[in-house]
């Protein structure tokens, strides 16, 4: 068991190496590059827009649950809502959904490409499949995935503020009070590093599992749960990881 | 010229080529056949470099292509056009877009000039119409002309087909044969494909290598192979009583023209 973890961690360090190498031509590596940016940024925007509002209005709902004391004032929950959001939800919820939409699609499609033989005709045609295949979507995750993470921030406190409205729990000015109350920028920065290292994971865990498939539609179906299954915990041991480290 | 000088490979304790040797030669078609398992795909593809080869040499005009840095590799792979079994399409690309995707990474001009290529070689192999089509709007027998379009869209010197026929109906496959020996004589390249269909070892077979258990077993035309008594390629090739008649009845051809009989009783 453990050498199949380090003969996969040393083929995933392999595999990262290998990108790196001068494209054979930088317009179609930029032009695979954009295509990338719209798979995965604005297909994916439509599921981050829904988890994200229903993410802070049930965060609003819930965290007004628990603060029942009179002498919590109201705003407090939009400080906690607010902080829960960025530090959290954002990051880590946006990118485990992203981790079945995004790592799925990269897996199946890779390994679609292997099994249909379609990455050896690139390699004979003397291209570098890594980084022609690979490299624009980990280039294309490190760029998308943290705008996503800030977007789907800031919907969620929009959808905490609209639920507490919603419910009668507290005022949009209270809301907005609570939003202003001990703001740390450094926990944009925490967001936002995490985006990146959640990005890098999301990219390449799933290209590697779906670039090495061997075997037919069955293996290509196992690969993208695996990838999926793999990139989920990583995600999660890296945001303890992170925390511990960082906070 | 392609010579493989002693290649061995295997995958852990399993030896699928013990020790090769084979010529292929220029402007020939060189088949490589033999029963399922004898080894002819892992042959082609460490020929082509899809899998390294555990001892020997891969020359390329007797360039050391199995010994070459990958940047020197990569310069030959720019040379070899190859068609694959599963034709190995981009489902997402057109077939104008499939065949000038080679034209687009490597090729230079304008993009006028590329087009222009582009319907050259889809002339070549009859789809022009087929231009705006996606793959999976196509049949198996055209996906296998689109491939050999964009094998041959850079002017290779190598062309590589591994089963061109499989799949296809008999008609179909004949096309697909003439085309790939048309293509060979046209431009003079040297042609390898990997098969175990038996008219196109009849048809196009210039070169003929049958491959048995790994080790190369016999070695001739398409001719000699009528006159051959090896066994086991006599087993695989006239497997059915009518495939024996047929070579019989060729037999007796062959033997009507002069410099057959001459060099048979020579033999």
């Amino acid at each position: 068991m453990e050498f199949r973890f380090f003969h996969h961690f040393g083929s995933y360090l392999l595999m990262l190496k290998g990108m790196f190498s001068r494209p054979e031509n930088m317009k179609m590596y930029w032009k695979e590059f954009m295509l990338q940016c719209v798979d995965i940024g604005i297909g994916s925007l439509g599921i981050v827009l829904i988890i994200s509002i229903f993410m802070g209005g049930v965060t609003t709902l819930q965290i007004s649950y628990q603060l029942v004391s009179p002498i919590i004032p109201k705003a407090t929950i939009a400080q906690v809502v607010r902080d829960t959001i960025i530090l959290e939800f954002a990051p880590t919820l946006t990118c485990i959904v992203l981790a079945g939409v995004v790592g799925s699609k990269i897996a199946s499609e890779l390994g679609n490409m292997r099994v249909s033989e379609q990455i050896d005709a690139l390699e004979i045609m003397g291209i570098n499949t890594k980084g022609y295949l690979i490299g624009p979507k980990i280039l294309a995750s490190l760029i998308m995935i943290p705008c996503l993470i800030a977007i789907a921030g800031f919907l969620g406190i929009w959808g905490g503020l609209e639920a507490g409205e919603l419910g009668g729990i507290l005022s949009r000015e209270e809301f907005l009070q609570g939003l202003r109350q001990e703001f740390k920028a450094y926990n944009i920065f925490f967001a936002l590093f995490k985006s990146f290292v959640f990005a890098f994971i999301i990219s390449t865990v799933p290209s590697y599992y779906g670039y090495n498939v061997q075997g037919g539609a069955l293996e290509i179906g196992k690969a993208s749960t695996t990838a999926v299954v793999v990139t989920c915990v990583l995600i999660l041991f890296m945001d303890y990881l992170l925390a511990a480290i960082l906070l | 010229m392609i010579e493989l000088v002693n290649i061995k490979k295997g995958f852990g304790d399993k030896v699928i080529l013990p020790e090769v040797s084979a010529l292929m030669e220029t402007g020939k078609v060189n088949l490589i056949i033999g029963a399922s398992g004898s080894g002819k795909t892992v042959m082609m593809k460490c020929m082509v470099g899809l899998m390294e080869v555990d001892s020997g040499k891969v020359l390329y005009e007797g360039k050391d292509f199995t010994g070459m840095e990958e940047k020197n590799r990569k310069e030959i792979r720019r040379e070899i056009g190859m068609l694959f079994q599963g034709s190995a399409l981009f489902d997402s690309m057109t077939v104008e877009q499939n065949v000038m995707f080679p034209l687009n990474m490597f090729g230079s001009g304008s993009l006028r000039d590329k087009k222009k290529r582009v319907m050259e070689c889809l002339e070549r192999v009859q789809l022009k119409d087929a231009a705006k089509k996606f793959p999976a709007e196509i049949s198996g027998g055209m996906k296998k002309r689109v491939g050999i379009a964009r094998a041959i869209v850079l002017n290779p010197k190598y062309l590589f087909c591994d089963e061109p026929n499989s799949g296809l109906d008999p008609q179909t496959s004949l096309l697909i044969d003439k085309l790939i020996k048309d293509i060979t004589k046209e431009f003079n390249i040297t042609t390898v494909i990997n098969t175990h269909d038996m008219n196109t070892v009849m048809e196009s077979g210039d070169h003929i290598v049958y491959m048995y258990q790994g080790r190369k077993q016999w070695e001739g035309s398409n001719k000699d192979i009528i006159f051959s008594k090896d066994e086991k390629l006599n087993d695989f090739i006239f497997a059915s009583d009518f495939l024996r008649e047929a070579k019989e009845i060729r037999q007796m051809e062959m033997f009507q023209q002069k410099d057959w009989r001459d060099k048979l009783k020579k033999d």
